[in-house]
């Protein structure tokens, strides 16, 4: 079973997730996910993959504390086992050498941008990395991201890191100065529709690795339905990855909040029977 | 379809051995036809509609030692009779009645684990008026056939309360490695054949519990998980090796596998990919697929949420759309989680529903309302994007179609609104794509599933075999079983032989 390597808190609120799993640390590419059930009770939820050591045969993923199942997986210690990661799961990213590529991640997603920024430099491409942060205290991984990155761009809104503003500002930015051929986002629903509409006049091809709500994460169940271009697709064997421009937004948010009031409740729950 | 509308001259042989003992002549000899007729079928005791359509727990209770033995005596023990062939497993079902009626029910049991690996299981869910009881010649003489699935629970719910399965004599150990891809009906029982001849088998499931479709689809009031973990520990004291969270085709493909040492497969992923109807409002929330929403009452337990951190929408008035099986999970589900009024609406009419009888039997009496000739055109959503309504449309029935069931035609301008506020989809689901698209050189089906010789179940590639649902689309646990058993036999013949991997 899988045995938790490490487990930290790298700033308030996100946790860093290392996992002894030498066959998904074999076969895993960039862009592909794990489902995760931290315990016999817990639910089944996706988390990007952010890292992995194939010699050391672990895989690392990076997660932000929010519901149930998070605030479960923040409290796992080294030597822990969780009953379930499974993977890889979802098609991996499509990586070619398309000449200059923005990454921008927020929250979890700037460890999921990791992998992305280490294959486009090594595919020959100029590598610009965008991340987005509430504040100077909320940044994680630079020094894993920097070596993978011709240029670091910190959004931040606290103002330490430059201008205080939000990452699409920062897109157009980027796209008025000079040609970009390729922008990837990852993070909340909000951070990636924002930057969708910040590139659609330019019609600069944009990537998104989508974040809907998962069952079984291998095809099953369906949960994960959203519509691209009109047509419905399943993110986690049709995706995650998917035109930026074509995703229909509205959908994505309404069902990403499907369980909003459960969510509550299944956290109280939780909260009340550990610390009665 | 499967290539085995006869049973073989071999297992012939062996059933009319059977038949000849003397104990049977005596049995036979005992009760005379003329009465045996005369006792009427008996019923299946089961909880209150009134009472189990607010819980889980199982709706049928099973017979009793006494009603089993009464059940068995109604069999004519006919010298051609037609329930074997009937069985798309190939059960000796008259031994095995028989041997209720002398009330020797530890060999009953025995009787039928030599060819059906998950008897509880059949037992509870198989299709018996389509099958081994259409053909009964008691049904053909007086109307209503011997309850033989109902007699294939008694005795395997014996067997597992009173110590459960013996482990039969195993042959020593072949040093052939099998893995079985997918731990439902098909491999579990591809599984528990070949560990009985002696080969090495792994069984490699992507969910967290074994049994695919009988653990996240079929629901605790019909088959309890209990039941499940039995046959699966069975499997496991006859040696097989069950390893959890894996999914062949992500985690390791059957090329890896093939070079991990593996000398055979069997395919049995099952179907993946939910189908649904392309109709406006079909992503809205509240609307769901039947495997979603039975996987997340089954497998994740959300009937007992908050307890369990999976939630599902009760829903006040659900539609369940469809007239199979899986319609009449989902719809008694959204029944029993409170929903204060559950729907089926089905295109056709109720004498071309799917379903099995005692399903929508039960369904009905647990106060399903069923709404036949009537389709959903459209889900009309709230300013959450939840749905609140749907349009239907009135159909009539036309010609008969391909399948020969009349074929359901819209009537001009019927269309109507009625409110919903739970919408499940369960018209059918497409084969999984993980294992066709990462297995160079498997010839697939124009509907996405594995082709196969029916007579072996082998794939194009040497040494792979298939069957269940990846190689039918979807169909129904014994029909997956009986794949299994043919796929057995045919492993079983080429690891003996020494074929080159």
């Amino acid at each position: 079973m899988p045995r938790v390597v490490r487990r930290e808190r790298l700033v308030p609120n996100i946790h860093v997730l290392e996992v002894e799993a030498p066959e998904i640390a074999r076969k895993c590419q960039p862009g592909q996910f794990v489902i995760v059930m931290p315990d016999a009770r817990g639910e089944r939820i996706p988390l990007t993959i952010g890292d992995w050591d194939r010699e050391r045969g672990t895989v690392t993923a990076v997660f932000m504390a929010v519901g149930t199942t998070t605030r479960k997986l923040s409290l796992l210690k080294a030597g822990d086992i969780i009953p379930i990661f499974a993977g890889p799961l979802g098609l991996p990213s499509e990586i070619g050498a398309v000449g200059t590529v923005l990454l921008a991640g927020g929250c979890f997603g700037i460890s999921a941008i990791h992998p992305l920024a280490r294959a486009y430099k090594a595919a020959g491409n100029r590598v610009i990395v965008l991340v987005d942060i509430k504040a100077d205290y909320l940044l994680y991984w630079r020094d894993k991201l920097a070596p993978h990155a011709d240029e670091f761009v910190i959004s931040s809104r606290d103002g330490l890191y430059g201008a205080t503003d939000y990452v699409p500002r920062h897109v157009r930015d980027i796209l008025g100065r000079e040609k970009i051929d390729r922008v990837v986002a990852i993070g909340c629903t909000y951070l990636m529709s924002s930057i969708a509409e910040a590139t659609r006049p330019a019609g600069v091809r944009t990537v998104v690795s989508l974040n809907p709500i998962m069952v079984d994460g291998t095809g099953m169940c369906g949960a994960c339905r959203v519509t691209v271009d009109g047509r419905t697709k399943f993110a986690c064997v049709d995706g995650p990855d998917f035109d930026a421009h074509l995703v229909d937004w509205a959908e994505l948010y309404a069902r990403r909040k499907s369980y909003f009031d459960d969510e509550v409740r299944s956290l109280c729950a939780w909260e009340e029977e550990t610390y009665p | 379809m499967s290539g085995q509308d006869k049973i073989s001259p071999s297992l012939a042989a062996e059933v009319l051995a059977e038949f000849e003992k003397d104990w049977r002549r005596e049995l036979r000899k005992a009760v005379p036809v003329k009465e045996r007729m005369k006792i009427g079928r008996q019923p299946m005791p089961q909880r209150a509609p009134g009472d189990r359509n607010k819980d889980f727990s199982e709706v049928n209770l099973g017979l009793a030692a006494a009603e089993a033995v009464a059940e068995a005596r109604r069999c004519l023990d006919c010298a051609k009779p037609g329930c074997i062939a009937g069985c798309p497993v190939r059960i000796d079902i008259p031994t095995f009645v028989k041997l209720v009626e002398k009330g020797d029910f530890a060999a009953a049991a025995a009787k039928i684990r030599e060819a059906n690996s998950l008897p509880a299981v059949c037992g509870r869910v198989c299709p018996q008026e389509t099958q081994c009881e259409e053909v009964c010649h008691l049904r053909k003489a007086t109307g209503v056939a011997v309850a033989i699935g109902n007699l294939e629970r008694f005795v395997s719910d014996y067997e597992r309360t009173s110590g459960g399965a013996a482990v039969p004599a195993i042959p020593p150990p072949t040093g052939r490695k099998v893995a079985v891809v997918g731990a439902g009906p098909s491999g579990l029982t591809v599984a528990g054949e070949l560990a009985r001849a002696g080969h090495r088998v792994t069984i490699f499931e992507a969910l967290h519990d074994a049994g695919g479709v009988l653990v996240y689809g079929i629901p605790e009031f019909r088959l309890p998980k209990a039941i499940l973990v039995a046959e699966v520990a069975y499997l496991e004291r006859l040696g097989v090796e069950l390893r959890m969270n894996f999914i062949v085709g992500k985690t390791a493909t059957v090329d890896d596998l093939r070079a991990d040492g593996y000398d055979a497969f069997f395919i049995g992923s099952g179907a993946g990919l939910p189908n649904f109807m392309k109709i406006p409002g079909e992503n809205l929330v509240g609307v769901y697929s039947a495997n979603e929403y039975l996987t997340r009452v089954n497998l994740m337990r959300a009937y007992d949420f908050p307890r369990y951190d999976t939630p599902v929408f009760p829903g006040r008035r659900a539609a369940v759309i469809g007239g199979g099986n899986v319609a009449m999970d989902s719809v008694r589900t959204a029944k029993r989680l409170g929903a204060e009024q559950a729907l089926i609406i089905y295109r056709r009419s109720r004498a071309e529903m799917p379903a099995r009888v005692e399903e929508v039997h039960h369904a009905e009496e647990e106060g399903i309302e069923f709404h036949f000739l009537t389709v959903p055109t459209r889900y009309i959503g709230d300013e959450h994007g939840r749905v609140k309504a749907m349009e239907c449309l009135r159909m009539e029935l036309g010609e008969p179609d391909a399948s020969g069931r009349r074929r359901p035609v819209p009537v001009a301008g019927s269309e109507f609104m009625t409110e919903v506020d739970l919408v499940v989809c369960a018209i059918g689901q497409s084969p999984n794509p993980l294992i066709p698209q990462t297995t160079p050189g498997l010839s697939i089906g124009k509907w996405g599933t594995i082709d196969v010789d029916w007579t072996t179940m082998a794939t194009s590639l040497p040494g792979v075999y298939a069957g269940g649902d990846i190689v039918r689309g979807g169909a129904t646990v014994i029909l997956a079983m009986g794949d299994a058993r043919t796929a057995a036999a045919a492993m079983d013949r080429r690891l003996r032989e020494g074929a080159p991997k």
